[in-house]
């Protein structure tokens, strides 16, 4: 059992079972959260109106626990029982419970069986492999390399023998040499940042960009959005696709959408204060970096109407998740996709939070070693390969993501029968190899999320020293891990050190450093820097 | 009794002491007594200034980790001895004392010695029951 006490402002959240209010003088704003056992259960939200207080100080509030589950948030305010009991009326204007009852945008393809869906995706594909051999040199070389005519394509087996898709060879045709249609059906074009080098680009037609307004409507749909929500869209507008797929997808729902793009923080939260958003969808880094300034400038969450989250285009952590859930007293889920097979929208995560779902009936998955490039049995970890069923503009067979995950078979509590995919854990390319062993970023992540007292804010150094691995971990050092004395700072160095020879197998030096003193991004988190010269 | 301490982490990078500073001076914070402890990465400067409270918020608001400690002050006769005297008492009881550092007034010419000890209340009975002078916030941050 756990307790926690909360300051009567602005308090974040409590877990576990017994909550203490440190005042009771007037309205005290509580968030509650309880981990879900059974998602699709009865709404039981309506019992949270009541708790009973068990105990009762001049200074706190003892509360039972309510035994219901899920997110609340509210205004809590004493009154007199009957009995002489204390009891808190709670009048909620946010019961994260209503989000569970997730709702689908597509019934009829979410929740098909197996069986139909992979007739579904058979005939698409054979369609696909016609169009792109008939109507892109580059994949008509391909196939012709591997000896391969659209005839050899009979089932969704068949897939295997298809030659990858990469990077390379989006750079190779820049810039319109893979879009399947002439020039004059694309409306419209987004490109990667080209940081890299040229920039990839990729094309949509009129029906391509209904379907990913469509696509993402269901994403939104599946975390507890409708029609009445305001949705702060804080992903950068422009070439980039998570502005504008986020932003159409919202008004396909019928959400009112706020186009306030990146940046601009207290202008952020001015405007979730007065618009009353209800879901924030930016990038998961940009998101903490807006919690922290939420909190810093003392705002109270019980005045704030946020409720979900919808948070990609980086990857991050389930430590990483509780943390935003807490400090913004929202539900978070994780959405994914990327320019050269949609956007966001190709899979999302549904409020069972246990993977995400794969929009099956328009994306074909399969997870290879990325290696031998031999495709890899579900369960396993590997890099994600997508082939697109129904873009028209710039449809991609077998493209290497670099992303690395693992694809889950079974089917969700939720109802929906699509594969789900685990939140992305790192990338081929971000993967750093230290002295042999692998490392993601997101792992060293967890190992500083673990220990509470640490803001999520790091930066990796990793440099070659007398032909040695050095590796490096940055850690910004919060109040409340502060110690004015140097043993205190010293044994806090050692336990971070001894957690990450633990779960990592690699010894590192830790370096506090203060407070925002590492680079923030309100865009994608620069978390490595790599000095080796091989 | 006690005193107000501001302790702020830094790490060892070149003008981080003058920022901290810049701040204080802005806000027209004077500085008292200082000790820098440091470690090759980073440091822990301990500040004893007149307006503890106000250097407290300014120094967080510019982003700075900064915590409060309460210390003890004593007035130490400027004779050999003077501080042996002091932590013979302490030490009889069985008080640690993590750290100490000691500054001169221009008022007397007794020299004051700050120290941190975990138990600050027993500490304060067991100087005071030993007839030394123990010297209040308050009278620190006027010097």
């Amino acid at each position: 059992m756990l307790k926690r006490s909360v300051g009567a402002a602005g308090c974040p959240a409590v877990t576990g079972e017994r909550y203490r209010i440190m005042s009771c003088t007037g309205k005290v704003a509580l968030a509650i959260r309880v981990v879900p056992r059974k998602i699709l259960s009865v709404p039981w939200w309506m019992e949270i109106f009541l708790f009973t207080v068990t105990s009762f100080s001049r200074t706190c509030f003892e509360l039972g626990p309510s035994g219901q589950l899920g997110w609340y948030r509210g205004i809590v305010s004493p009154s007199l029982h009957r009995d002489g009991d204390f009891l808190f009326k709670v009048s909620v204007h946010t019961i994260m419970g209503v989000e569970y009852m997730t709702s689908y945008w597509d019934a009829h393809h979410e929740t098909m069986s197996r069986d139909q869906l992979a007739e579904i995706q058979t005939k698409r594909l054979k369609t696909l492999v016609e169009r792109v051999y008939t109507s892109v040199p580059f994949y008509r070389q391909a196939f012709q390399e591997k000896g391969i005519t659209p005839g050899d394509i009979k089932s969704l087996e068949d897939l295997k023998s298809l030659p990858f898709t990469t990077k390379k060879d989006l750079r190779d045709t820049y810039p319109f040499g893979l879009f399947a249609v002439p020039r004059s059906e694309i409306v419209r074009m987004h490109a990667s940042s080209g940081t890299t080098g040229k920039p990839i680009v990729v094309g949509y037609t009129k029906k391509d960009l209904d379907t990913w307004s469509d696509l993402v409507a269901r994403c939104f749909s599946m975390a507890g959005g409708t029609k009445e929500d305001v949705v702060q869209n804080a992903y950068g507008y422009g070439l980039f696709t998570g502005g504008l797929g986020i932003h159409y997808g919202a008004e396909r729902l019928g959400a009112t959408i706020v186009p306030i793009s990146g940046g601009n923080t207290a202008r952020q939260i001015m405007l979730m204060q007065d618009f009353q958003t209800s879901i924030l969808t930016c990038t998961p880094s940009y998101a903490l970096y807006l919690a922290d300034e939420i909190h810093a400038a003392g705002v109270d969450l019980g005045t704030l109407h946020l409720k979900v989250g919808i948070f990609g285009a980086e990857p991050w952590s389930n430590n990483m998740r509780r943390q935003l859930e807490e400090k913004l007293g929202i539900r978070a889920h994780d959405i994914y996709g990327l320019s050269e097979v949609l956007g966001p929208g190709v899979a999302m995560e549904c409020p069972c939070q246990n993977g995400l779902h794969v929009f099956e009936d328009h994306f074909i998955p399969e997870i290879i070693d990325p290696v031998t490039e031999q495709p890899l049995p579900y369960g396993e970890k590997g890099e994600l390969v997508f082939t697109t069923l129904t873009k028209e503009g710039f449809p991609v067979i077998r493209y290497r993501t670099k992303d690395i995950s693992t694809l889950y078979p079974e089917v969700c509590e939720c109802g929906r029968t699509h594969l789900r995919m685990e939140r992305i854990t790192g990338r081929t390319d971000d993967m750093l190899i230290i002295r042999g062993v692998n490392v993601f970023p997101s792992q060293i992540e967890s190992v500083l999320l673990e220990f509470g007292e640490t803001e999520p804010h790091y930066l990796l150094v990793v440099d070659r020293k007398a032909s040695l691995d050095d590796l490096e971990i940055q850690v910004e050092l919060s109040a409340n891990m502060f110690s004015d004395k140097i043993a205190g700072l010293e044994v806090l160095e050692r336990r971070l050190r001894e957690r990450i020879l633990s779960v990592l197998g690699i010894s590192a030096k830790i370096k506090l450093v203060e407070p925002k003193s590492l680079p923030r991004s309100e865009g994608k988190a620069k978390r490595v820097i790599d000095r080796r010269e091989l | 009794m006690r005193v107000q301490q501001i302790s702020i982490f830094l790490e060892n990078k070149k003008g981080r002491l003058a920022k901290v500073t810049e701040v204080l001076g802005e806000n027209q914070i004077n500085i008292r007594a200082l000790s820098i402890a440091d470690t090759t990465d980073f440091g822990i400067l301990r500040l004893i200034v007149n307006k503890p409270q106000l250097a407290y918020q300014v120094l967080k608001e510019a982003g700075f980790t900064v915590s409060t400690t309460d210390v003890i002050a004593v007035e130490v006769t400027d004779q050999p001895g003077g501080l042996s005297n002091i932590l013979r008492h302490l030490d009889k009881v069985g008080i640690n004392i993590e750290y100490l550092y000691a500054f001169v007034t221009q008022t007397t010419s007794a020299a004051l010695i700050v120290f941190r000890v975990e138990q600050v209340d027993e500490a304060i009975k067991v100087l005071q029951g030993n007839s030394i002078r123990i010297v209040p916030g308050d009278e620190v941050y006027q010097i």
